[in-house]
């Protein structure tokens, strides 16, 4: 059973009775084909008027979806030999952030990403794409590896947050970020990250400080969660789809702000529909900005990517 | 015992207090709950003489108290655009900032300023808790790169104190781009091979502590200092049980291997005076000239007997 957002409800009432009418037509009724036509149609232009003009917190919710493509959907659709790497060598290994070497179309990368998992188990299993310092340490490794062998890296970020608790804290949550964003700026290869679900603050840009960031059309990216900020701006997370429209999170806004260098359309009805789809847009996206990169040399990899985030914020009135 | 007691004496004290000792002259302590007078108070850095406690200190006077004789410049920070997303919750964003810049006479949360510390060559960035709770935004990322620019161009090391709740969500997706821009800037510094010390304070948390705040060459932190990534009501809420003694607070950071000392802030200007002359010999500074004395004293390594401002 595929599941519906609140706000796809009309769509998903005339979608069950169009299937319905095909179980009755199976027996070749010409007037119940004519009316799946007209359902069919009808549910189409609802779709495009619905996914036309998503409200910010409609955008939240989309990019939450538990059937979005996630980490490992991209790896099998898009990689060959993919060859985990685990640990951080010197804790554990986490398994909210996933990595390691692969070959993506006839290049040889470190793949790096959130995974929030797709089923009750593997969703604990991931701990919900929420990282602890272990994860963001095994990036490092990662990262430093691909910058030894001279292989480009891809980030694949979608995460409600880094992990909020009491081991995270101990184990230096805000120093394993901290240095994941140092490496992300200081490493001489091509660095591409694309946001393909929720980019959940901290926990998001200590693996997107790349040469390009790239957004989903329904990805949000944030330095809070609207229910986050609405509890403390508004006091009361009730007010989260005001503070959504306020945060500036969609992939739209993202790029006006210059914070993103490009967003990849969605197919109609969102990646969730059409996974296979999505997965090949966001593949053939990353390609052509690892194809732009593949000439700069190392030293201007790492000091265009530099210049590129000194920028941010800089304003007009400097 | 009796009405005498429990009724007139209260009320003739009350009387007698507000008329001889107005409340700003003392302050209690929220820590042991002892009153302190307030010059006293202000003698010992806004430490409890009792029971040590520190309290948050003014970003002027926390400049004042590091500095050679208390004296520094100021450095003019960059202007940028002020509310680049039109932010509006309950409040516009424009008009906090207006009543922020109107309650501090600041422009925003960071304050950089340089001059001698021991006789060498420094520039410190300091939050201003005051402002927005220290938060950052675009202008505190522009006022640390100012910071590691004119450290670079002084061949002087950098100090950045923290004393802040985070991003300024205010700002959006930006305050978070101010992560890498603030490290872009401490690594410029890094990498001139000049000494990035961080002094965290209370409160050093969020996207502050995630990136320059724990990068430094040296960590201090002030005691009791609360220093952590995630707020603590945040995590209560995951985790569902009650939190350990003294989580988060600079101790336990020290314990758990984030931060190298733990300094009282009367030992602080010492402390950093003695860390600097070890790492970093000073050159003769490319704007500055400092007196000959410190070069010769840098030079040979020596401590020696603290200046009067102590």
């Amino acid at each position: 059973m595929p599941t519906f957002l609140e706000f796809e409800k009309p769509i998903a009432e005339l979608e069950s009775k169009i299937e319905e009418l095909r179980h009755l037509s199976d027996a070749g009724d010409i007037n119940i084909a004519e009316e799946v036509g007209r359902l069919q149609a009808k549910a189409d232009r609802l779709l495009r008027q619905t996914y036309g003009r998503l409200t910010p917190w409609q955008k939240t919710l989309v990019a939450r979806h538990p059937e979005r493509p996630h980490f490992s959907d991209y790896v099998q659709a898009l990689m060959e030999d993919f060859t985990p790497l685990a640990g951080d060598r010197a804790f554990a290994d986490d398994h909210a952030i996933v990595g390691g070497l692969g070959r993506f179309r006839d290049h040889s990368i470190v793949l790096i990403g959130h995974e929030k998992g797709q089923d009750t188990a593997s969703r604990v299993a991931h701990n919900f794409g929420m990282a602890r310092p272990e994860g963001y340490r095994k990036a490092q490794r990662l990262m430093e590896l691909a910058d030894r062998f001279r292989l480009p890296v891809i980030t694949l970020v979608d995460t409600p947050g880094a992990y909020p608790g009491v081991d995270a804290e101990a184990r230096g949550q805000a120093q394993a970020i901290a240095r994941c964003i140092e490496t992300c700026l200081r490493i001489r290869v091509p660095l591409v990250s694309a946001i393909i679900g929720e980019g959940g603050s901290g926990g998001a840009i200590a693996l997107a400080a790349g040469n390009r960031v790239l957004m989903l059309e329904h990805a949000v990216y944030s330095v809070i969660s609207p229910e986050g900020c609405a509890s403390i701006l508004w006091r009361s997370a009730d007010q989260a789809k005001e503070a959504a429209e306020a945060l500036k999170l969609t992939a739209d806004d993202l790029l006006r702000l210059g914070v993103i260098d490009d967003v990849v359309p969605e197919p109609l009805g969102g990646a969730h529909r059409a996974r296979a789809q999505t997965i090949n847009a966001l593949g053939d996206a990353l390609e052509a900005a690892l194809r732009e990169l593949k000439e700069g040399d190392p030293a201007t990899l790492r000091s265009r990517r530099r210049e590129k985030f000194l920028e941010m914020g800089e304003g007009r009135l400097s | 015992m009796s009405w005498l007691n429990n009724f007139v004496r209260p009320k003739l004290q009350a009387l007698v207090r507000k008329t001889e000792v107005p409340d700003n002259l003392w302050e209690k302590c929220p820590s042991c709950g002892q009153m302190i007078f307030h010059r006293e108070l202000e003698a010992n850095l806004r430490v409890c003489p009792h029971c040590g406690h520190h309290m948050r200190i003014g970003v002027l006077r926390r400049m004042e108290m590091l500095f050679d004789d208390g004296r520094y410049q100021r450095l003019e920070l960059p202007r940028t655009d002020p509310d680049p997303l039109k932010f509006r919750d309950q409040k516009r964003y424009s008009d906090r900032l207006r009543e922020a810049q109107g309650r501090t006479n600041e422009q925003d949360a960071l304050i950089v300023a340089h001059g001698t510390m021991g006789g060498a060559q420094t520039v410190v960035a300091a939050f201003n808790f005051a402002f927005m709770a220290g938060s950052m935004g675009s202008a505190v990322g522009g006022g640390l790169i100012a910071a590691a620019r004119l450290a670079v161009a002084q061949q002087a090391p950098l100090i950045v104190i923290p004393a802040s709740g985070g991003a300024r969500m205010q700002e959006g997706i930006l305050s978070l781009m101010q992560m890498p821009r603030s490290i872009i800037a401490i690594d410029e510094v890094k990498e001139a091979g000049l000494p990035y010390i961080v002094v965290l304070t209370d409160p050093t948390t969020g996207g502050v502590s995630a990136s320059f705040a724990m990068l430094g060459d040296i960590a201090l932190a002030e005691p009791g200092a609360v220093i952590g990534f995630a707020g603590a009501r945040v995590i209560e809420g995951t985790v569902r049980e009650k939190l350990p003694e003294g989580f988060q607070r600079a101790e336990y950071l020290r314990d758990h291997g984030m931060v190298d000392i733990v300094v009282s802030r009367p030992e602080l200007r010492q402390t950093l005076i003695r860390i600097i002359r070890l790492l970093h010999n000073p050159q003769p500074p490319a704007v500055v000239e400092p007196p000959a004395t410190t070069a010769a004293e840098a030079f040979n390594g020596r401590s020696r007997p603290s200046n009067g401002s102590e």
